[in-house]
């Protein structure tokens, strides 16, 4: 009943502000929307990374800063490309590579036995090309009166066996272990050279990069944690490992106990553009790069 | 809102008049209908497609053999990328709780707080702006919270507290809360604007002060609304991903202390995601803890919905 | 007679509700307080990094130079694709749940999808788009399964906003068109939707707000640290604000040297994201009051 009412007393205004209504196109969005489907219908593949003069470069976030500058600078050089660089670690840059999502995959380690039976499956071959050198700095803060520390020290703090700095002979102060997430690079250097497998222990805090890590170490007294070479700074002091202190010669000679090999990974055959940027890592430009970076670059040729 | 009553006499409608269906008229129907059970097959969707690559974890997959239940729920050791790796994930739930119960024992009070102000305190004109303004800060940006929490209190908890270090559970659950507080007080003050006038009105009659009447009559009269407001801040905060990604320090411990540094589910998630091979171990324990928070969400918007039905009940 | 009065502790009650209501401003003042402090911090610290060059240019040097021009753009894409996704489905639900439904079963269980979807949490989206959009898909990780995971995202507050739009116009528009021998789709097209429209549009620019400044559900699907060129296709990995703060401030190789950029970044995507969920609760007022119905 009281609809009905309803109906008799409001239908004349209700209509007369809508009468003239806009005609509102009913479909309009839906074209929009079956557009937008559409090609995702049709399968990314024609799409996505078959552009001759598009380079896409992932992988180790370590060998990032490298790629990410040598970028720049390539491009400069050659306005018409497209390049995309972006750092997702090593296992999964080479994974993406194997299956032609990636032109180029940073390394911070060699291919795993793994690995290369997955390329080997998928029919794919895969190129390793020497990038630099990375070695491992030791960090803490600059006012930490410790300077030097041997491996077993450092494998004694990250199982938590050493807890307090004045153990190691400096102030009574907690020490506070800093990680490298654990699927990085750089984290897998440090279980196979100072862990040797062991398990860090549980209380140990993580940084997603090297920059994170120098950034957390630089603002606490209490810290302790391992950066590439690269993430040296002023806020941050590197200690040496029994005695030996991470410098370009040490590095260089091998001494320095805390040294890997970088590499670029590319699928042979490789597109020209992906060569071509290659070449221009190893040429002048790119060596000079690579040590701005603060890696040292693979001996010249 | 003052036609609480017409949905149900428009439905009506239809059986009254009967209007022919034209074949636009069925179309659009149907389409309208398709709509809305894809927002019902995308919440099947979710729960099928977590479940099962949660599921994988835990079947011998590759000659490697499953990872046990057992494993997953009681262990604290999680280890993913080690050669012998463990996937324990009682660690990282405790980290998740510790930081949302934290920060809710500062957005409840802060949130219940705000909403009664709103509500029964401030005038017409300030409550006019201060409503939206509560929504709008309900609309910062978690990266940002998370980043003033790391440039700004880390540091400042750090020499102000003298403590090992300001990546801890308690930055993380103060900017939790700082999530959580326009939550509690929108819904809150929704929940208190609710009860009836006349009923306050009698209150007053009987000589009750301001305060008794808010304390005594309308607090109790709300409180099915107002558990509800903070259960669903509780749900915000547990699935609050990267505040605790910045600040909460990362380490997979069962926290003991508000100093400790923990690693929540989602800051987990969100750490070792990106760098996981898709399809690994790792990658479906991921997915695992996923399943995990998604069922603890779950499990504190079906309490919110039972906790409101209970106190409807009981008032 | 002022006996009586007294007998009621007057002054004692007063004094407690002083104290109470003392105890309120501050939790009122304290928790606005604090978050004024956060928006004022940022502002202070993000003015200074901001100029025109670096709304407009690529970032250089490893992010320590040069703008945010790509981030931006990226963001944008991201968030117009979202809507692009949640629009048409969350008004279609909408206009189902609100027009057409009858309560029964399924009507139920849709609120409920509806109702729990808006629960959880924004990274088991980023987890879902991964499994499906990225993976399963074969989107890979582009602006195209970005846009869908944020898309699904906001669905659940797209579609609530749209029916309390919907629900808010008088039964009478419909009961005027049907009686006028139009069918239900006919009254839904040319009465509902025009008067229903603007609410249901400053539902979803909220949503909108919200979409732009996640970060979980972009971060696995979209989301690349670095790109030279802006994207040509949805098949490529885009920039976006909210992880270029993320990135800057735990991943860039040099922290502090950044520093400006990750202020200057957060200011301009807290300026986006509370600019349109300014524009749209001032347009909602706006609608509020100015019905006449």
């Amino acid at each position: 009943m009281s609809v009905i009412l309803r109906v008799r007393q409001r239908a004349p205004k209700a209509k007369k502000p809508k009468a003239p209504a806009r005609r509102l196109p009913p479909w309009a969005w839906l074209p929009g929307l079956l557009a937008f489907l559409a090609p995702s219908l049709l399968g990314p593949g024609a799409w996505a990374y078959r552009d001759p003069n598009n380079l896409v470069v992932s992988g180790s976030t370590t060998t990032l800063p490298i790629t990410q500058a040598a970028a720049e600078g390539y491009l400069a050089t050659r306005p018409d490309l497209r390049l995309s660089v972006s750092g997702t670690g090593t296992g999964e840059g080479l994974k993406s590579l194997i299956d032609g999502l990636v032109d180029v995959a940073g390394a911070s380690r060699d291919i795993l036995p793994a690995e290369a039976k997955r390329a080997l499956d998928k029919g794919v071959r895969l190129q390793r090309h020497a990038l630099a050198r990375d070695s491992l700095a030791v960090v803490t803060h600059p006012d930490n009166p410790i300077s030097d520390l041997s491996l077993d020290d450092l494998y004694r703090i990250y199982v938590g066996e050493i807890r307090n700095w004045k153990e190691l002979g400096g102030e009574d102060r907690p020490i506070v272990a800093i990680n490298r997430d654990s699927s990085s690079g750089t984290f897998e250097m440090w279980l196979t050279l100072v862990l040797r497998g062991a398990r860090y222990r549980r209380d140990a805090q993580t940084q997603p990069s090297g920059g994170g890590v120098a950034y957390a170490v630089g603002g606490n007294r209490n810290a302790i944690g391992y950066v590439g070479l690269g993430f040296l700074n002023e806020r941050v002091k590197a200690l040496k490992i029994g005695g030996i202190g991470p410098d370009l010669q040490n590095v260089a000679s091998g001494a320095y106990p805390l040294s890997r090999e970088l590499y670029l990974f590319t699928q042979d055959p490789h597109s020209g553009i992906a060569q071509d940027f290659l070449n221009y890592l190893q040429g002048p430009a790119g060596r000079e790069i690579i040590s701005r970076e603060g890696f040292l670059p693979p001996p010249a040729p | 809102m003052t036609d609480e009553s017409h949905p149900p006499a428009a439905r009506d409608r239809g059986t009254l008049l009967k209007p022919k269906l034209s074949p636009t008229e069925k179309g659009a129907r149907f389409f309208f209908l398709v709509c809305a059970i894809s927002a019902l097959g995308q919440m099947l969707l979710i729960m099928v497609f977590l479940f099962t690559e949660a599921g994988r974890l835990f079947v011998s997959l590759d000659g490697e053999k499953g990872v046990s239940l057992g494993e997953f729920f009681l262990s604290q050791d999680w280890y993913p990328t080690y050669p012998s790796p463990s996937y324990g994930a009682l660690a990282l739930v405790a980290g998740s709780l510790s930081v949302t119960l934290l920060s809710i024992l500062l957005a409840g009070p802060l949130g219940v707080g705000l909403a009664i102000y709103l509500s029964s305190m401030a005038g017409r004109r300030s409550r006019e702006w201060l409503k939206p303004a509560i929504e709008l800060l309900a609309s910062i940006p978690s990266v940002v919270l998370g980043f003033v929490g790391m440039v700004a209190i880390a540091p400042f908890l750090q020499n102000a507290l003298g403590l090992p270090s300001g990546l801890n559970i308690l930055n993380a659950s103060l900017f939790l809360a700082v999530m959580a507080t326009p939550t509690v007080a929108s819904l809150g003050e929704d929940a208190l604007s609710a009860v009836p006038q006349s009923v306050q009105d009698a209150s007053y009659a009987l000589g009750a002060t301001h305060w008794e009447t808010i304390w005594k009559v309308i607090l109790p009269a709300s409180l099915s609304g107002l558990s509800t407001a903070v259960i669903l801040g509780l749900g915000r905060a547990l699935g609050e991903t990267i505040v605790v990604l910045m600040v909460a320090g990362g380490a997979a411990q069962i926290p003991l202390s508000l100093f400790d540094s923990a690693r929540p589910l989602t800051s987990t998630l969100a750490a070792e995601m990106g760098e996981t091979a898709i399809g690994s171990a790792h990658y479906h324990a991921l997915f695992a803890l996923g399943a995990v928070l998604f069922v603890l969400t779950l499990a504190f918007n079906l309490l919110a919905h039972y906790l409101g039905k209970y106190w409807r009940r009981k008032a | 007679m002022l006996e009586a009065q007294k007998g009621f502790g007057r002054q004692r009650r007063y004094r407690e509700q002083k104290l109470a209501f003392l105890a309120i401003r501050l939790a009122a003042g304290l928790s606005l307080g604090v978050m004024a402090a956060i928006i004022i911090y940022i502002v202070v610290n993000g003015v200074p990094a901001l100029s025109w060059a670096f709304l407009t240019e690529f970032p250089r040097d490893n992010m320590s130079a040069g703008g945010i021009f790509p981030a931006i753009v990226g963001t944008v894409l991201l968030a117009v694709g979202a809507l692009l996704t949640a629009l048409p489905l969350g008004f279609g639900a909408a206009i189902y749940l609100a027009e057409y439904a009858r309560p029964g079963p399924l009507v139920t269980a849709i609120r409920l999808g509806v109702a729990n979807l808006a629960g959880v949490p924004s990274v088991v989206f980023g987890l879902f788009g991964l499994s499906l959009f990225v993976t399963t898909l074969g989107f890979g990780r582009s602006l195209l399964s970005g846009s869908l995971t944020l898309g699904l995202l906001i669905l659940p507050t797209v579609t609530a906003a749209a029916e309390e739009a919907l629900r808010q116009t008088p039964a009478s528009f419909r009961e005027a068109a049907l009686a006028l021998g139009a069918n239900r789709w006919q009254a839904i097209r040319q009465v509902v939707l025009p008067a229903a429209l603007p609410g249901m549009l400053t539902g979803a620019i909220l949503a909108l707000g919200r979409a732009a400044g996640e970060t979980a559900p972009i971060v696995f699907t979209a989301s690349a640290a670095y790109t030279l060129l802006l994207p040509d296709s949805i098949y490529r990995e885009v920039m976006a604000l909210p992880t270029h703060i993320l990135n800057l401030a735990t991943n860039s190789v040099h922290i502090e040297a950044t520093r400006p950029q990750q202020f200057g970044s957060a200011l301009v995507l807290l300026v986006l994201v509370l600019g349109l969920s300014t524009f749209a609760i001032v347009v909602r007022a706006k609608l509020r009051r100015g019905r006449q119905w």
